[in-house]
């Protein structure tokens, strides 16, 4: 049985059943993050000190790594509008291109977790550093999910492009809209645990 | 934005300015960040620092909702579901503010009485 509402919307919504979908699942996202956000202003205002991000965090790496997560939110819109203009070649450049530009961001963490543990800074270590592994962890998480989630559609599930070009466009537009969101998640927790 | 235009000239002539958003909202991205990262060298008070690391950071969340998914152009249903959802993170957010010892709604807990302190042990010595 076909999946109803992939390309035509609903007289009712006016939405594909996808869009509704992965606006419902960002809206669930939005509390997890928001209950982590929650718990991190409850522990540092209940906290006696609580140190500056940049005297523990390395900026210039957090900073990298925001250029690096902007860029890739570019060539994600830039993959689906070269599906819209039915350019399938341009497509793959630029989604390959986020996959990629999400590794780095990747690999640019793993150097920082190390170089913390290196310094025997855990988890356990103090509220602040535990409150940055358990908020960086759950994003890093979220950036690899997202990855898994493009490669597909750049791989194996870009077959769809052949038999359905307009459900194949808009499975990548909601992609999309996750990573934007991963994107968006980092935006808020820059400032708030390498700057403040 | 998923649906196709009516002739293709029409269509393409659409995308291409869709790119020229997305190319200017990555440059001011890119300009917020530098001023993100600027500011925090100024070493404001923790107050100040924080309204305006936020407020930065609100512009460029906004910059990529609106742009990069499309809010500014949804339909009616994703706005409900998007204010049910900012209610709820906006409680979330309150919640510690209130459950502070010095918030609103939780009082001070009263400060214990040295002479009740001293003399719990004798009431209750096999505790």
């Amino acid at each position: 049985m076909d999946i109803p509402y992939t390309v035509e919307v609903r007289r009712d919504t006016g939405l594909t059943n996808g869009k509704i979908g992965i606006w419902l699942f960002l809206a669930s996202e939005v509390m997890l993050f928001g209950a982590l956000f929650a718990s991190y202003i409850l522990i540092r205002v209940g906290a006696p000190s609580w140190p500056r991000g940049d005297t523990i965090l390395n900026v210039p790496l957090a900073t990298f790594n925001t250029i690096v997560l902007i860029l890739s939110s570019v060539t994600m819109v830039m993959a689906w509008a070269s599906l819209m203009r039915r350019r399938f070649g341009t497509y793959r450049i630029y989604m390959g291109a986020t996959i990629l530009l999400g590794f780095v961001f990747l690999v640019v963490k793993y150097f920082e977790y190390s170089d913390k543990f290196g310094h025997h800074l855990y988890p356990s270590t103090n509220n602040f550093l535990a409150i940055y592994f358990t908020l960086t962890g759950l994003h890093m998480l979220h950036v690899a999910g997202g990855m898994a989630v493009n490669a597909y559609f750049w791989g194996p599930g870009a077959k769809l492009w052949k038999t359905n070009p307009e459900w194949f466009t808009n499975r990548v537009e909601h992609s999309g809209l996750f990573w934007h969101f991963v994107d968006l998640v980092w935006i808020f927790l820059f400032p708030t645990l390498y700057l403040l | 934005m998923s649906s196709i235009s009516n002739t293709a000239s029409d269509h393409a002539a659409e995308i291409d300015r869709h790119v020229r958003i997305y190319i200017t909202v990555f440059v001011a991205l890119m300009v917020l960040t530098i001023v993100t990262v600027a500011i925090s060298y100024l070493h404001l008070s923790v107050p100040v620092a924080v309204t305006v690391a936020l407020l930065v950071a609100t512009v460029k969340g906004s910059l990529v909702a609106c742009y990069f998914m499309h809010l500014i152009s949804e339909k009616k249903l994703i706005y409900a579901v998007l204010a049910l959802t900012a209610a709820f993170f906006v409680a979330l957010l309150a919640l510690p503010i209130f459950t502070h010892s010095n918030g609103f709604w939780i009082p001070e807990p009263p400060s214990p009485n040295p002479t009740e302190v001293q003399s719990a042990p004798a009431a209750s010595p096999h505790r």
